[in-house]
């Protein structure tokens, strides 16, 4: 049985007979691990406290037949929070930190690709994207809508605000399809596009980008309104929505 | 694959929580090797366990009337509510013989990976339970984790406007242990739920 280390987020855990765990966490280098806890859900483990979701954690493995199995675990810095308390408690804390970050690790989980394929962009932007959550200083429904565009695109849907998405002519354009991949013109438009208002594309550009000034200035129906694009873009791309996403509070 | 109905209960079994298709074909041949009677008894009870119990129309614990036998107790403190995610935590608090109050039952935690949001839970039932003003304090005991801090955190939310005294279990370390074994998260929320000791 082989060992390895890497350092990881907790995206879900699930039970497993008696005390076991069965944990999927995204890593560092080795993308998406499925991996058996033991006996973490007894009260003397060390580890179970460490292997909640959003947790920052140092892992060791040990490979296994069908299932790897986790032999270590540390928390890692308690990065985002002033008082030094783990990332799960500090998002645990407040309620609409929780569901938006609830929404962030599902949609990690589904763009990250196959088991053990390295996602280091995927995982690098889920620890920034939980980092901001945490510090609580920006608005977690925008965080969220900020990490899903920019995961989406790090998978290969990157969505086009500005040129039309299929043609390339330069915008502003009129019109929102998930399917041709952004704005379109309104000679590639196809029927039964949307059409956003132009704050609300000017609030998703400024998302994708990181331009936070922008973001921030935005009112709460523009927000609602992109909020809603963001969704179907990702629905379309991923087939079937995410579950968490009807419960976020916003 | 086995044949037919043997097959059926395994797959049965195999669909029960924390049993896994191991332990389905262990239990499956348990039973088929067991004294007839035995199965018999079983059988009808799980038959009976269905027919009988229901939940409790005020707090949503299991009982096998109406009410549940402590929202029928007269001498429950009706100031005091406890709310917990299952029936088992009702058991177990009840096994420490500290709490005089009454319960409710929420039907698990906030999970919306899971899809459980507070409209899955019994959440409206708990706010008009509070509606007459007889409940002054709510102690929220959901459980020592993400999701059920979650859920403690919007009820905290929810219930705090209404002038009523919320409470949290203190979730700290297990008797018995020694600190240098904690681990970090345990006890840094043992440090946040710390309590004075000079009164
Ligand atoms: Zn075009
Ligand atoms: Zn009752």
């Amino acid at each position: 049985m082989s060992l390895y280390r890497d350092e990881a987020i907790v995206l879900r855990t699930q039970k497993l007979g008696e005390a076991d765990r069965i944990v999927t966490v995204l890593s560092h280098r080795h993308g998406r691990v499925r991996a058996v806890a033991r006996g973490v859900r007894r009260t003397t483990s060390r580890f179970g406290a460490r292997l909640e979701p959003f947790s920052h954690v140092d892992l060791q493995l040990a490979e296994g037949r069908s299932l790897h199995v986790v032999t270590q675990v540390e928390s890692l810095s308690t990065w985002g929070s002033s008082s030094g308390r783990p990332l799960g408690s500090v998002i645990g804390g407040d309620y609409r930190a929780y569901t938006a970050g609830t929404a962030m690790l599902e949609a990690a989980d589904r763009l990250a690709g196959e088991d053990f394929e390295p996602a280091v962009q995927q995982y690098l932007l889920l620890v920034g994207g939980l980092r901001v959550l945490a510090a609580g200083e920006r608005e977690p429904s925008l965080v969220l809508d900020a990490f899903l565009l920019r995961s989406l695109s790090v998978a290969g849907y990157a969505p086009s605000f500005d040129d039309c998405a299929r043609c390339g002519e330069p915008g502003p354009h009129r019109s929102f399809s998930p399917p041709m991949g952004g704005m379109t013109c309104s000679a590639c438009r196809p029927p039964g596009s949307a059409s956003p208002r132009p704050e609300t594309v000017a609030l998703l550009s400024a998302l994708l980008t990181g331009d936070w000034t922008t973001a921030t200035a935005s009112d709460e129906r523009t927000r609602r309104e992109g909020a809603g694009l963001v969704a179907a873009y990702l629905q379309w791309h991923l087939e079937r929505g995410l579950r968490s996403l009807t419960h976020v509070d916003r | 694959m086995y044949e037919g109905v043997v097959q059926d209960l395994i797959d049965e079994l195999g669909r029960l929580p924390g049993i896994g298709p191991k332990g389905a074909q262990r239990i499956a041949f348990y039973l088929l090797e067991a004294d007839p009677v035995d199965v018999k008894r079983l059988a009808h009870v799980l038959v009976e366990v269905k027919d009988k119990v229901r939940f409790c129309s005020v707090c949503g614990n299991v009982a096998e009337d109406e009410q549940c036998r402590i929202c029928r107790d007269p001498r429950r403190d009706l100031q005091v509510l406890c709310v917990v995610e299952e029936s088992k935590d009702v058991v177990a608090i009840e096994r420490t013989r500290e709490f005089r109050g009454r319960y409710h039952v929420l039907g698990g935690a906030i999970s919306p990976i899971e899809g459980i949001g507070p409209e899955q839970l019994r959440v409206r039932e708990l706010m008009q339970r509070l509606a007459d003003g007889v409940v002054i304090e709510v102690i929220l005991a959901t459980d020592p984790n993400l999701e059920g801090e979650a859920t403690a955190t919007y009820l905290t939310r929810l219930l705090k406007p209404l002038g009523l005294r919320v409470t949290r279990l203190a979730s700290g370390l297990p008797v018995g242990g020694d600190l240098e074994y904690a681990d970090e998260v345990t006890l840094g929320r043992a440090f946040e739920g710390r309590r004075s000791v000079d009164d």
